[in-house]
């Protein structure tokens, strides 16, 4: 990685253009619209070549790290290997150049492979219907919490307006619940990690309208009790919705819809392969049981007697949350995926995935706390630095991983620990992958004992070091304006 | 077991069960109950090779009809420069998480500040966040950022002109949030000033959001809505089309508050609708209202310069259900794409765009009207997309065009025909498009 100064507007020179456009046949343009339908002011956009394009961006490149540049251990977020494969899929003409309202008939291979995904992550999670129109995790997850809402609000039920959420759940649980304009009542989690079927009970009512939980939960470990919760919830007349953040230690053992959930979402991006791209786009589907198929959001794809493929909309859905079909170009790629694994090898990922987490675990506990000992799934959760006498940080420890080549695992979350470090092996890591990250770790533990400073001051040879974010939060500068008026 | 994506060897399993005091594999799933796990076989597509996965898209592609398209309605068929996607599968960029950790992120921060300066510059707004998942979530969005800008106002009006889409959306989300809505209708196909009026004197509405360019492909004409609106402390919202805004009035111009919209109209493919990327800028008095990721620029302890995310105080890892929303992801990739492509446009190459949409679209329009077939609706501005009405079935139409391989009159929920014409569009293209409607 290489530190490289400029943004785009700095390489701007009046007069260069880096597009290509034939030759205009027309004969009439913008200046005869009315004047005062025109923009006046100037666009700051800059005037580049394209060399100077590809260059500039290339350069960008060169300050970021990738799957492919090494270790994520980023918990929560599955860092898998993005296969190639599915980019070579996803970059097929004849669906990028598909326009979204053109007729069910001249569409048929992109609705069959939508209907094809949809069945395939309906049987790996043993729902009975998905919709794969929801953007990314947390926009399953408010499609999610709609659809739960429709259902009872269907019933004539319009009492439920609480929804359960367990304290180690993903910030964005009761944040999707608020926007779906559902109260969040939180329950605690017992000694062991899993929630306190105690403390649930006592929230149970017939104003709930149901719980969202993570299993595997953020610590990694496996509700045991889950059959027991989901009678009780059901008991209620409540419905279980399944963040399906951490779905990917399940893959081959067991499908949430076994367990007795009634809505699910999967990040397609974690599970499933689909490259993270820096925050998106990614894919948020959305799986129900039977009892809900008719509130999934529309568009939705159907297959019809003759065996032909059609959108459609139900007016039972619980309403609309994307414009067409989602991000389409994503789900070519899970589709890409889950053909590349097939029923033979999809056995093996969550095992995987689960032995990588358990090796680290296992290696690294006399050095960091482990506040909850037993197995995990695929991720875990330490609670600092074991042997501490100077007082660092988990942030000091993140940063001087950057040092040693990795990215850092996940800090400061769950919250149910002051220093959590939770870390998310997935099953594309190599044993010698994870012996050199162990061995790292127990290094960066050495270093906090004989030369803290070292942790402090980390990192120290990444293209720019620790950032002063109190002041970006203060005085925000946002756009380049505003930074040249600063700087002037 | 051998399999590309597993790197494990048997001997390496052994080894690491061993670490872990394990016999097996099955041992590490020996918490949950027996009832849920899962034994059968999954009723699944068997491993298929990449040969073969090729051959799977093939058959996929071959009933799939690419056509030219002479249809708008929310996704435009723009020229997409070469360069883009080749910058995008850079696997630094690709491959990458949200950019938690700056000091290996710069990359990814540094073109999402150049994205919001360059969609602040083009909406004339101040500041942009790092970009929605799409134009509709983004108004949704922009509705909800509306109510919490305003405090105790209660409701929000939409143009009845703002495309179907985005308009079912906002209503699925309002209905869950508990937002009222309220519509103002449109005199000749622009949004009436003297309804909103009517419904600003309640005193409890928030804002209204108006298209720049509305369903019908009309340039609105907003003179006076600002003055109107903020003199009752609502504020001004449009949703506006990126591209187009390069020629015509800003949001900013029309003295709006907060403008969303959707950015696929910047050089992206058609993508069968996805992914595209939504957008939200704002006047800086309300950025601690605006949702999702921003990017700020700072320095390091050496004083480098940097970018970081930013005002985090917002968001749902820190405030959880008190959140201005439950977004925790961008579009990332999406706004390199249009970063990238404003780059290479730059003024003068969206201006070109825009005259090359104009003359197409005022040409097909002129054209169309000859035949005899259609009669104008509205009498407005428009730029690249248009409605008319028709004395043809338009099933019947949609299908002669869909013969000699053309999409295009949409049928609208009024009954009207609508048309789009893009920089993309040849004077042949046209020609062939009329034949079909003069054999009619």
């Amino acid at each position: 990685m290489k530190y490289y100064d400029k943004l785009i507007f700095e390489v701007s020179r009046p007069g260069r253009t880096g597009f290509s456009l034939p030759r205009n046949p027309w004969h009439s343009h913008t200046a005869q619209l009315p004047e005062h339908l025109k923009r006046n002011t100037p666009t700051l956009l800059p005037e580049v070549s394209e060399p100077d394009v590809v260059r500039h961006y290339t350069n960008l490149s060169n300050m970021n790290f990738g799957v492919d540049t090494g270790f994520y251990p980023l918990g929560s977020c599955t860092m898998k290997y993005n296969p190639k494969i599915n980019e070579e899929m996803a970059a097929l003409q004849t669906f990028k150049s598909l326009h979204p309202l053109q007729p069910d008939k001249t569409t048929q291979g992109a609705l069959e492979l939508y209907y094809e995904l949809n069945r395939t992550l309906s049987q790996i999670t043993g729902m009975a219907e998905c919709t794969l129109n929801p953007f990314a995790g947390a926009h399953g997850e408010l499609t999610g919490l709609m659809i739960i809402r429709q259902y009872h609000l269907k019933r004539g039920d319009t009492e439920r307006t609480k929804i359960i959420v367990p304290d180690s759940a993903h910030g964005t649980n009761p944040a999707s619940a608020a926007v779906c304009g559902l109260q969040v009542v939180e329950v605690n989690s017992s000694t062991d990690g899993t929630i306190d079927i105690e403390s649930l009970k006592s929230v149970l009512d017939h104003t709930v309208a149901g719980i969202m939980m993570t299993n595997p939960n953020t610590l990694g470990l496996f509700e045991t009790h889950i059959l027991e919760i989901a009678q009780l919830v059901h008991d209620c007349g409540g419905l279980l919705y399944y963040d399906g953040a951490n779905m990917n230690p399940l893959l081959g053992k067991c499908r949430p819809g076994d367990m007795g959930f009634d809505v699910l979402h999967l990040n397609l991006h974690k599970t499933f392969s689909t490259p993270h791209g820096g925050g998106g786009p990614g894919s948020g589907a959305v799986g129900v049981a039977a009892h809900l198929t008719d509130y999934l959001p529309n568009p939705r794809v159907v297959k019809l007697a003759d065996g032909t493929f059609a959108t459609e909309n139900n007016p039972e859905a619980a309403g609309q949350v994307s414009s067409f079909l989602g991000n389409y170009g994503v789900l070519m790629r899970a589709y890409t995926y889950i053909l590349t694994l097939g029923k033979e090898n999809i056995r093996m990922a969550g095992p995987l995935a689960t032995l990588n987490a358990n090796y680290i675990k296992e290696s690294l506990k006399q050095h960091y706390k482990l506040p909850i000992l037993g197995v995990c799934k695929h991720e875990f959760v330490f609670d600092g630095l074991l042997d501490n006498p100077n007082n660092l940080t988990t942030l000091d420890v993140a940063k001087r991983l950057l040092d040693y080549g990795y990215h850092a695992p996940t800090i400061y979350f769950p919250l149910l620990f002051h220093q959590s470090i939770m870390i998310e092996p997935t099953e594309t890591e190599s044993k010698e992958t994870i012996d050199e990250f162990i061995n790292i770790m127990k290094v960066i533990a050495e270093e906090a004992r004989t030369s803290p400073e070292t942790l402090q001051h980390a990192p120290h040879h990444t293209p720019v070091r620790r950032l002063d974010e109190t002041t970006a939060a203060k005085t925000p500068i946002l756009t380049f304006e505003e930074l040249t008026n600063v700087t002037q | 077991m051998s399999f590309a994506f597993f790197p494990h060897t048997d001997e390496d399993i052994r080894l690491m069960l061993e670490r872990i005091g394990a016999n097996s594999l099955d041992d590490l799933y020996a918490d949950l109950p027996n009832q849920v796990i899962y034994t059968q076989e999954y009723d699944l597509p068997s491993a298929h090779s990449e040969e073969e996965i090729r051959a799977r898209f093939a058959q996929l592609e071959s009933k799939n009809t690419p056509l030219t398209v002479f249809a708008g309605c929310g996704a435009y068929d723009h020229y997409a420069p070469s360069v883009i996607p080749y910058l995008l599968q850079r696997s630094e960029f690709i491959t990458a998480y949200t950019p938690y950790q700056a000091e290996i992120a710069q990359g990814t921060l540094r073109y999402i500040f150049e994205f919001q300066s360059m969609i602040a510059s083009i909406t004339g707004m101040d500041c942009a966040n790092a970009s929605m998942y799409d134009g509709a979530t983004a108004a949704a969005e922009a509705v909800m950022m509306a109510l919490a800008c305003t405090r105790k106002k209660t409701r929000v009006l939409v143009a009845e002109t703002i495309p179907d889409a985005v308009r079912k959306v906002i209503e699925t989300y309002a209905k869950y949030k508990g937002i009222q809505i309220g519509f103002v209708s449109h005199v000749e196909g622009n949004t009436d000033i003297a309804h909103l009026q009517q419904e600003l004197s309640s005193g409890d509405v928030a804002a209204l959001l108006v298209p720049c360019l509305n369903k019908y492909g009309i340039i609105e004409d907003l003179t006076g809505f600002a003055e109107v609106l903020h003199e009752k402390k609502a504020l001004l919202m449009n949703y506006a089309d990126p591209s187009a805004l390069a020629v015509i009035k800003t949001p900013g111009e029309w003295g709006a508050d907060i403008t969303c919209g959707d950015a696929q109209t910047l050089g992206m493919p058609l993508n069968f609708g996805g992914p595209y990327v939504g957008f939200l800028a704002c006047r800086k008095e309300w950025v601690r209202k605006l949702p999702g990721r921003i990017v700020g620029a700072t320095h390091d302890v050496d004083g480098k310069r940097a970018f970081v995310l930013t005002l985090q105080a917002r968001e749902q890892h820190i405030r959880r259900e008190k959140a201005n929303s439950n977004i925790c992801s961008n579009q990332s990739l999406m706004a390199l794409y249009v970063t990238i492509y404003m780059a290479l446009m730059g003024p003068e190459g969206l201006k070109q765009v825009n005259d090359m949409c104009y003359g197409a679209a005022h040409e097909l329009y002129d054209r169309l009207l000859q035949t005899g077939r259609f009669t104008p609706v509205f009498h407005k501005p428009f730029l690249k997309e248009f409605v008319l009405q028709t004395d043809l079935n338009i099933a019947t139409l949609q299908d002669e065009l869909l013969k000699v391989g053309i999409f295009g009159a949409l049928k609208t929920e009024e009954g009207y025909v609508s048309f789009c014409a893009t920089e993309r569009r040849t004077p042949e293209e046209i020609d062939k498009l009329i034949q079909v409607i003069q054999k009619m």
